[in-house]
C-alpha cells in the first residue's frame, strides 16, 4: 500500500515560492490502477516524482508498505526504486543501445549477471510484442514500439509499482489504445500496482479503478472512477468530465429548472425513467441534451432535463428521480 | 618552367624531402596523438566533473572546487600558445629534463590542450536529455553508474566528433612547437622557410600539415557518424 500523507512542495524560483503540491494525503492500494489526472501545471508529475523521491518532498511522507522512503539512506533509496519503477511520455530509452540492452540496463545496474539479464530481457521484450526488434535500436522504431520497450525495461527488477508519467500522451488515439491494453494485461498477470499520471479523461476511464482529481496542487476528488466521473462536484472535475462545457452542452437560461440525471449503470437504463415520472407524478419534462459515456465496464447516461412545471415541480421531480436506484440528481444552475 | 625542376631550388627541396620529411611527418602524427590523449585523460574527467557537479545533480562536488576548476580551465585557455610554451619551461625541464626537444613540446601541448578537451567533453555531456538521466536514477542508478553507464556512452558520437576537433587543433600547436624545437613538419617549415627563405620548402610542409588534418578530420567524422545509433536505417 502507498500512502501520501500532508505532501507539501515547495519550489523556489526567482519570482519567489512556488507550491506546486499543497498538504496531498492519498492511500492506494495494492493492485490498484490508481489514475491522478490533472490539467497541465496542476502539480502531477510532481506528485508522482515525489513517489520515488526524484524530487524530495517539502513537508510530509510518503509510505510505501509501511516503509517511510523519505528516510531512506541514498543506496537504500537505490535499492528500493527497482521496485517502484517508472515510464515516461518521452520514452527516454538509451538512444546508443539497442533494445535488448536497454531492457537489461537495470539489471545491468542492479549487478544481475549477464547471461540472466538477458535472459530475462528476451522474455520481457516478447512479452510486449517485441520478440523479433531485439537487435533494433530505438531510433528505428516507431513511438508505440520505443514505448513498449520502456514498459519491458520497467519490469526488468520485478517491480511491485508502476509509474507511468504521460506514458501515452506523445501517441496517437491507436497506439494508446494499445499500449493502454498492455499495462492493463501487464497488471492483471502480475498483480502490480500501476500509479497513471495523465491529462485524458479517456485514460483513466479506461483503465483505471481508482482516480484523484488534482488541480492546482490540492486533491479536489477521489476515489473510485465510477462514482467521481458519474458526479463530479468539483469544478475542477467537471472540466474534465465536460470539457465542452458543464452546463454549455444545453441551452439553459437563468430562471430555468434545469436537473441533470445521471444514470448509474445498465439497471436504470432499463426503465422508461422519464415516462413513468409523467404518468406516476404527472411531471412533464423536455430533454434539453443527452448523452452516454462508458466508464470502466459500464454505460453511464446523463441527461440534462428542463422542468417546465415551476419550482415546486422541480422539487418534486428531484425527489421522485432519488428515490430510484442506481441514479443521481442535481439541479444545474444556467449560466450566469 | 621545365627549367624549375631541375632548378637548384626544386633538386634541393626535393631532397629535403626525401630525407627529411618522413621522420618530420611522424614527429608530428606521434606528439599530436600523443599529447591529444594525455589532454583528453586529464580533460575528460574535469569536463564530466562540471557537468556531474552542476547544481549537484548527479554528484555532490564543493562548489569551490567547480569554481576553481572553471577558473583554472579560462586561465590556461586565455594565454595564447607561444607564450605557455616558454612559461612552462620549468615544469617541461622538470618532467622531461629539458626544455626543449621533440618530446618536451607534449608538455606544453597537453597543458594547452586539456582545458580545452574539458570544454568540448562538457558541450559534448551538455546535450545528452536531462530526461535520460532522470530515467536512470528512477531505476536506482548511483552517481558513477550514471556517468560510465549513460552520460559517457550516450555521448559517444559527440565526443568523437570534438575528439576530432581536438586533434586537428593541437595538430597546429605541435606545428608552432617547432619553435622551442619540437620536431616534425612545423619545425621544418620553420627552419626552412622563415630562417632560410626556402619557401619551396615551407610550402611542401604545409602542404603535408594540410593532408593530416584532412585525413584526421575525415576519420573522426566517420567513425562519430559510424558509431551514431540514433541515425536510422543503419545497421
Amino acid at each position: 500500500m502507498i500512502e501520501i500523507k500532508n505532501l507539501t512542495k515547495t519550489f523556489k524560483t526567482s519570482d519567489g515560492n512556488v507550491e506546486a503540491l499543497k498538504n496531498i494525503s492519498l492511500k492506494i492500494n495494492d493492485g490498484d490502477i490508481y489514475g491522478i489526472i490533472g490539467m497541465s501545471g496542476a502539480g502531477k508529475s510532481t506528485l508522482v516524482r515525489c513517489i520515488n523521491m526524484l524530487e524530495r518532498p517539502t513537508e510530509g511522507r510518503v509510505i510505501i508498505d509501511g516503509c517511510d522512503v523519505g528516510t531512506l539512506s541514498r543506496s537504500e533509496l537505490r535499492a528500493e526504486r527497482r521496485n517502484i519503477t517508472m515510464i515516461f511520455q518521452g520514452f527516454n530509452l538509451l538512444m546508443q543501445k539497442n533494445c535488448l540492452k536497454n531492457v537489461c540496463f537495470p539489471l545491468e545496474l542492479a549487478g544481475v549477471k549477464k547471461a540472466e539479464a538477458v535472459k530475462r530481457a528476451t522474455e520481457l521484450l516478447e512479452i510486449v510484442g517485441l520478440g523479433d526488434k531485439l537487435k533494433a535500436y530505438p531510433a528505428q522504431l516507431s513511438g508505440g514500439q520505443q514505448q513498449r520497450v520502456a514498459i519491458a525495461r520497467a519490469l526488468a527488477t520485478h517491480p511491485k509499482i508502476l509509474l507511468c508519467d504521460e506514458a501515452t500522451s506523445a501517441l496517437d488515439p491507436q497506439t494508446t489504445q494499445s499500449i493502454l491494453s498492455l499495462i492493463r494485461d501487464i497488471h492483471d498477470k502480475l498483480g502490480i500496482t500501476v500509479i497513471v499520471i495523465t491529462h485524458q479523461m479517456s485514460v483513466v476511464e479506461q483503465i483505471c479503478s481508482h482516480v484523484a482529481i488534482l488541480d492546482n496542487g490540492q486533491v479536489v476528488e477521489e476515489g473510485l472512477v465510477s462514482d467521481v466521473f458519474s458526479a463530479p462536484k468539483s469544478q475542477a472535475a467537471r472540466r474534465l468530465v465536460y470539457p465542452e462545457g458543464y452546463e454549455k452542452s444545453a441551452e439553459i437560461l437563468k430562471g430555468d429548472n434545469v436537473i441533470r440525471v445521471v444514470f448509474n449503470g445498465a439497471n436504470a437504463t432499463n426503465e422508461p425513467l422519464i415516462a413513468k415520472m409523467a404518468i406516476d407524478e404527472g411531471i412533464t419534462a423536455s430533454i434539453l441534451s443527452a448523452s452516454t459515456k462508458g466508464i470502466g465496464d459500464k454505460a453511464y447516461g446523463n441527461i440534462i432535463l428542463k422542468i417546465p412545471g415551476g419550482k415546486a415541480e422541480l422539487e418534486r421531480a428531484m425527489k421522485y428521480l432519488k428515490a430510484m436506484p442506481d441514479i443521481f440528481v442535481e439541479e444545474v444552475k444556467g449560466n450566469e | 618552367m621545365s627549367n624549375f625542376f631541375q632548378s637548384e631550388t626544386f633538386v634541393n627541396a626535393m631532397e629535403v624531402v626525401k630525407n627529411d620529411f618522413p621522420l618530420a611527418i611522424w614527429e608530428t602524427i606521434y606528439v599530436t596523438v600523443l599529447s591529444t590523449l594525455f589532454a583528453i585523460i586529464i580533460g575528460l574527467p574535469l569536463g564530466v566533473l562540471i557537468v556531474a557537479g552542476e547544481n549537484g545533480k548527479i554528484l555532490r562536488v564543493p562548489k569551490p572546487i567547480l569554481k576553481f576548476i572553471d577558473i583554472v580551465i579560462n586561465l590556461l585557455r586565455s594565454v595564447p600558445f607561444l607564450i605557455l610554451m616558454i612559461m612552462v619551461f620549468p615544469l617541461t625541464r622538470l618532467i622531461v629534463g629539458t626544455p626543449v626537444g621533440t618530446v618536451a613540446s607534449i608538455v606544453p601541448l597537453v597543458i594547452a590542450a586539456f582545458p580545452f578537451v574539458a570544454r568540448l567533453v562538457e558541450g559534448s555531456l551538455r546535450e545528452i536529455n536531462p530526461a535520460i538521466i532522470e530515467t536512470a536514477q528512477s531505476m536506482g542508478a548511483s552517481p558513477f553508474q550514471i556517468i560510465m553507464k549513460v552520460m559517457i556512452p550516450e555521448s559517444v558520437p559527440s565526443l568523437i566528433s570534438n575528439a576530432t576537433i581536438a586533434v586537428t587543433t593541437v595538430l597546429g600547436y605541435a606545428a608552432m612547437s617547432g619553435v622551442i624545437g619540437g620536431g616534425g613538419l612545423g619545425k621544418i617549415a620553420i627552419n626552412y622557410g622563415y630562417y632560410r627563405y626556402q619557401y619551396l620548402i615551407m610550402t611542401i610542409a604545409v602542404v603535408f600539415l594540410i593532408v593530416l588534418v584532412q585525413i584526421f578530420q575525415s576519420l573522426g567524422t566517420h567513425l562519430a557518424t559510424k558509431c551514431d545509433k540514433r541515425l536510422k536505417n543503419r545497421k
